[in-house]
């Protein structure tokens, strides 16, 4: 693999797959549709695989495919940039894409969109990796709203169900609010250093830095305002607060998507790109600073919701909007390889969650509420115990996936310096916590305690979630759905201890981000932590059992098997004593109804306003049609002095003579 | 092939041919007319192509020039000649006709034969105003080709289509007789009717202002700018589908097609004097434009309010002054064409099947026609800009070139990213997704063979515009580069905007 086209091949294969399946099949059996896509990603993956190889022994390739525009001086290329990043993101992202393709051939069998869902997730992939290959602040973009697409269709791909058309609706839009920041952000790059190539653009970072713009009457810097205007893309794409509202309702799409799309690969997009972009944001305090709070925000306060949901994909998609925040955080302390690190981890982890929490569903037939769950350890053991391993990662269990990169982050933010670090600080321990006990509640309401759905009456057995009766006993999913969540457990397990040590502290990622240690010591400190004080990934774990952290996750498991295996009747009484912090999280902080008044109501009031007044009644009443009925008018008067008798005409002449005279003749 | 007359054989051939089905009309069957009149149109739209494959793209100055005296006592000429602004266009209307011939196949049921002559000489027409090098010329073809529209939006409209006629006529022609007077000033000061003349007028601002001002009436009702708007959803509710697409993938460019033709370069210091003007309206078009599209009822009248919104990132990308604005602008244009047609043909589809265009009518759409919803959302995708069709290009280059200009300008234009997609995705919602709302509506059928392949083609030159876009650039860059170079905005040797 030397020629640039060789590359091409990666997002090619899921492209022409989707578009073959797309196209033709209807026509086709579903097995074409499946067997065809799950070849193309496989392909892709096993390259990937090979260019993660080559990218380890050093190649760094920069090469244009094709000129997209030439206007002025300016040029746009597509183009790849295959480093250490993007090889690591690519293997990412068609490692979990193939699960998920295998997954969904057990998950969607008998739906009557089995094809278009195929089509789908492959034309998602290709989108994903034109996004994270490209060389380019074009490319990317295209990338990045090509993903929203995707998740747009896949989110109302039950497009019969009112709230699935309504969650697609508000993520797509959602997304352009982030994506409006965004292109203000490329268009002040272009402006400034005359190009959105990554490699030109990070040379003239220099000017930018040098020079700031007016804005509200303030000189900001420039580097300041393109970074928070580029973050806003981010916020949007990974759900970052206030943009965050999209992603727990995207959980109205099918379940594999939610693993692939929200919670692996298009969430993690934003972190990606702050990542890719780190020369500018290592210039500017004031954007990290802004980072490092919208992500300490996100992390504690989407984890707290998560602890009162009942819906086993909507207590993930708050877990994962949680961790998107601590990989925010990181960013913010400039430990982009933290961030790196755990968006990796956690796309495995999530994945294997999402996955197992899809076989659970199928196992109870699409009842999604854990409270009419229990015991499903005896009826699903793979599923039970991939599960558990998912939520150890999760929760940061010592040599566990999630524990290296998690750990890391934590320390990392404690050793930042950046304003707003404390607070973050704070808000990534007790998070901790928090994460804690949510999994674990989840973990024992479905895997242990009572058979809850024998315990249930018949009569609320109308909806269109079918869900058991008390007689079924749910059954172990298929091999196509247990497959995949055994291939995502390995790598929850081992992927961490294994590669922490070249990720974070070795040569990895020096060629693809950009550190500016003087300002930024942070992973300086962690680097000598790590080397001097743990001596590696094992003392590092035998270091953090006596760590706040290790305390913090311990504590919250501890309690979440109190009040839901010892103690029953403890999260009813904590219910009761705290009614209003309940009603707070209940309505998710009012974010949706303030969006739903202010923001959807507000548009269309003025939208109307602007029509009815402004259009309908003067532009067209009294300009236009005013005009037309003033002539009219006029010439109603007028008509009348045309009466047609000849001594009206002589008497207007004799007065019009006179008249004349009067002014003209002058004696 | 000998190419010298390859224009007044662009004009003439669809002109003549449309004669010749009304003069044959009464002994053909309505069957014969239309493969007569496809087979026009094909003929027609061949014609054309020459022009773009003999086309010399590093040249910027007009070429497949003809020119004959015409009335020798005023000076008037039968003159003709394309640059890279104009050749792209051309091809757009002859493409266009025959993808109206295509989609009225069915919805038209009287005078068949008519309606399609109506749509042949037309094309002619507009062709004609966009190769005319002669003002007088370019005056009689513009004047002309109301006509058949009006016959259009008259004949075979809807219910209100006298009350949309006349207002569309009036507002038109009240810009034009301006025009008209501009063109006898400059004929005063020149003593010739030649367009490159009048380029080199030298006139004085003042002079300047008020001709750019005449030039403005006419021009702004055509493109239509806010205020000047309020014609279009009313002639595009009453339009038959035919008309719609003509009127919005090629009618509407006249308009920023002859404020790069003649305003711009013939007043070019009103033009930089009146840029504040002229980009505050733009913006008024994007945003307040695109808000009262979100409430529309009527998809046409949507689509006819998105047009409006999305024609504001022409003229803002065109006084914006730099390349990439101008660039920009024109891509918006020939890509408008594209989507604005496929989404009107789109609302055809619909139409023709339960013969209404109530958004609250539909709704679930997608379960009785996958296939056409694919294409529904598609073309709504294209319309909010997104990246990889043709909808992205022109709105990127043209915040990009704002940026250049103003932050706050930039961020107004970029807000389209979120109302644009509001109100197309929302209709989209309403129409295609949800259960079926009635019997009829499950009942549909999906998308015929002729459709189907109408809707493909648009789809895939909005693509192919999307991922290539160098292809447009390749024919206006020489163009763009001496329009810049006239109005004296940038020196023949161009330098960063910052040193890098």
């Amino acid at each position: 693999m030397n020629s640039i086209y060789a590359y091409l091949a990666v997002p090619l294969l899921p492209l022409i797959a989707s578009f073959c399946v797309g196209i033709l099949g209807r026509k086709l059996p579903e097995v074409f549709a499946s067997s065809m896509t799950i070849t193309s990603v496989f392909f892709a993956f096993v390259l990937s695989c090979i260019t993660l190889n080559q990218t380890l022994n050093g190649l760094v390739l920069n090469q244009t495919i094709y000129q997209w525009l030439l206007t002025g001086h300016y040029q746009f290329e597509v183009g790849f940039l295959i480093d250490n990043l993007t090889a690591m993101m690519v293997v990412v992202v068609t490692f979990v894409s193939l699960m998920v393709h295998i997954y969904t051939m057990g998950y969607m069998k008998g739906d009557p969109g089995y094809r278009r869902f195929f089509s789908y997730i492959s034309l998602f992939t290709f989108s994903m990796l034109m996004l994270v290959m490209s060389n380019n602040f074009m490319q990317l973009f295209f990338g990045w709203e090509a993903v929203g697409l995707v998740s747009y269709l896949l989110i109302g791909f039950w497009f019969e169900r009112p709230t699935a058309i309504y969650a697609n609706l508000k993520a797509f839009l959602v997304n352009r609010v982030g994506d409006f920041g965004f292109i203000l952000g490329i268009a002040l790059i272009l402006y400034w250093s005359g190009s959105l190539d990554y490699a030109t653009v990070f040379k003239s970072t220099g000017i930018m830095a040098a020079h700031t713009m007016q804005l509200f009457g303030q000189p900001v810097n420039v580097v300041t305002v393109i970074c928070i205007l580029l973050f806003i893309g981010a916020m949007g794409k990974s759900a970052q607060v206030p943009l965050h509202v999209w992603l727990p309702d995207s959980m109205e799409g099918p379940t594999p998507i939610s693993a692939l799309i929200h919670a692996a690969t298009m969430v993690t997009a934003g972190i990606f790109m702050v990542a890719r972009t780190s020369p500018l944001f290592e210039l500017s305090d004031t954007a990290l600073s802004f980072v490092m709070i919208i992500g300490a925000i996100t992390a504690l306060f989407m984890g707290l919701l998560g602890i009162i949901q009942n819906d086993i994909k909507r207590v993930i998609a708050y877990s994962t909007l949680s961790q998107l925040g601590y990989m925010t955080v990181a960013l913010g302390a400039s430990a982009y390889s933290v961030a790196m690190f755990h968006l990796m981890t956690h796309a495995f982890f999530k994945a294997l969650l999402f996955l197992g929490a899809g076989s659970v569903i199928i196992g109870m037939h699409h009842d999604q509420n854990i409270q009419n769950m229990g015991n499903l350890k005896k009826y699903m053991p793979i599923t039970w115990i991939t599960f558990l391993i998912g939520s150890l990662a999760l929760i940061g269990t010592p040599l566990f996936s999630g524990f290296y990169s998690k750990d890391s982050l934590i320390e990392a933010v404690k050793l930042s310096n950046i304003s707003g670090s404390h607070f973050a600080y704070f808000s990534v321990l007790v998070g901790v916590f928090v994460t804690a006990f949510y999994s674990f509640r989840l973990y024992f309401l479905v895997f242990h305690g009572k058979e809850k759905w024998r315990l249930q009456k018949l009569t609320h057995h109308d909806d269109h979630h079918h869900g058991l009766t008390p007689k079924d006993n749910p059954h172990e999913s298929p091999l196509s759905i247990t497959l995949p969540l055994v291939l995502l457990a390995i790598p929850s397990v081992v992927i961490g201890f294994m590669t922490i040590e070249p990720i974070l502290f070795g040569s990895f990622f020096t060629k693809s981000i950009f550190l500016d240690i003087e300002a930024h010591p942070t992973m300086e400190y962690l680097s000598h932590h790590f080397h001097e004080i743990y001596h590696g990934p094992f003392g590092m774990a035998l270091h953090s059992i006596t760590s706040l952290p290790f305390l913090f996750a311990l504590s919250g498991v501890a309690f979440a098997y109190y009040c839901y295996e010892v103690n029953l009747n403890l999260p009813k009484t904590i219910f009761n004593r705290t009614q209003t912090i309940y009603r707070v999280l209940e309505n998710k902080y009012g974010f949706d109804s303030f969006n739903e008044k202010f923001f959807a109501f507000g548009s269309r009031f003025l939208g109307d306003k602007f029509w009815q007044i402004g259009d309908v009644k003067i532009i067209d009443g009294w300009l236009v049609n005013g005009t037309a009925k003033s002539v009219s008018k006029l010439a109603e008067k007028i008509r009348g002095i045309q009466s047609g008798y000849i001594y009206h005409y002589a008497f207007a002449m004799v007065i019009g003579v006179f008249l004349f005279l009067t002014f003209f003749i002058k004696i | 092939m000998n190419l010298t007359h390859i224009l007044s054989f662009s004009i003439w051939t669809p002109i003549f041919l449309g004669g010749l089905i009304l003069l044959l009309s009464g002994k053909m069957s309505d069957t014969q007319a239309k493969w007569f009149s496809l087979i026009s149109s094909l003929i027609s739209f061949l014609i054309t192509i020459p022009l773009y494959t003999a086309f010399d793209f590093s040249f910027g100055q007009f070429q497949f020039q003809e020119f004959f005296h015409w009335i020798p006592a005023f000076h008037i000429n039968y003159h003709l000649g394309v640059d890279g602004f104009a050749v792209p266009l051309i091809l757009l209307t002859s493409f266009t006709t025959v993808i109206v011939v295509m989609a009225s196949w069915r919805s038209i049921k009287d005078r068949v034969a008519q309606y399609m002559a109506a749509f042949l000489i037309m094309s002619g027409l507009l062709i004609g105003v966009f190769s005319a090098l002669d003002a007088m010329l370019y005056y009689i073809f513009w004047e002309a080709m109301l006509i058949p529209m009006f016959l259009v939006i008259g004949i075979w409209g809807g219910p209100n289509r006298i009350y949309a006629t006349i207002k569309f006529f009036l507002y038109t022609v009240l810009g034009s007789l301006l025009m008209l007077v501009a063109f006898i000033y400059l004929y005063l000061q020149t003593h010739s009717f030649e367009v490159v003349n009048f380029y080199n007028a030298g006139l004085g601002l003042y002079s300047q202002i008020l001709i750019f001002l005449a030039f403005f009436m006419a021009f702004a009702v055509k493109i239509p700018m806010w205020p000047l708007h309020t014609w279009l959803p009313d002639a595009h509710v009453e339009a038959p589908t035919g008309g719609s697409v003509v009127l919005a993938a090629v009618m509407l460019k006249l308009g920023a097609y002859s404020f790069m033709r003649f305003a711009m370069p013939i007043a070019p210091d009103a033009a930089i004097y009146l840029k504040d003007f002229m980009v505050t309206l733009s913006l008024i078009a994007i945003l307040y434009i695109a808000l009262i599209a979100l409430v529309q009822k009527d998809m046409k009248k949507l689509i006819a309010y998105s047009s409006i919104s999305h024609m504001g990132f022409v003229t803002l990308g065109l006084f914006m002054f730099n390349s990439i604005g101008v660039e920009g602008a024109y891509i918006q244009m020939i890509s408008h064409g594209f989507i604005s047609a496929a989404m009107f043909l789109s609302v055809g589809v619909l139409y023709d099947r339960l013969h209404t265009r109530e958004i609250a009518d539909y709704g679930g759409v997608m379960h009785a026609m996958p296939t056409f919803t694919a294409f529904a959302v598609f073309f709504a995708m294209a319309n909010c800009g997104l990246p990889g069709t043709s909808g992205f290009v022109g709105e990127f280059m043209v915040i990009m070139s704002a940026m250049q200009n103003n932050f706050w300008i930039a961020l107004i234009a970029a807000s389209s990213l979120i109302f644009g997609a509001a109100y197309s995705l929302w209709m989209v919602k309403r129409v295609f997704y949800g259960a079926p709302r009635n019997q009829k509506i499950s009942a549909l059928k999906d998308i015929s063979w002729r459709e189907f392949s109408i809707l493909s083609i648009l789809a895939v030159l909005i693509i192919i515009v999307g991922v290539y876009p160098k292809i447009i650039t390749d024919m206006t860059n020489a163009t763009t580069v001496q329009f810049l170079e006239h109005m004296q905005l940038i020196k023949p040797i161009t330098s960063l905007p910052m040193d890098v």
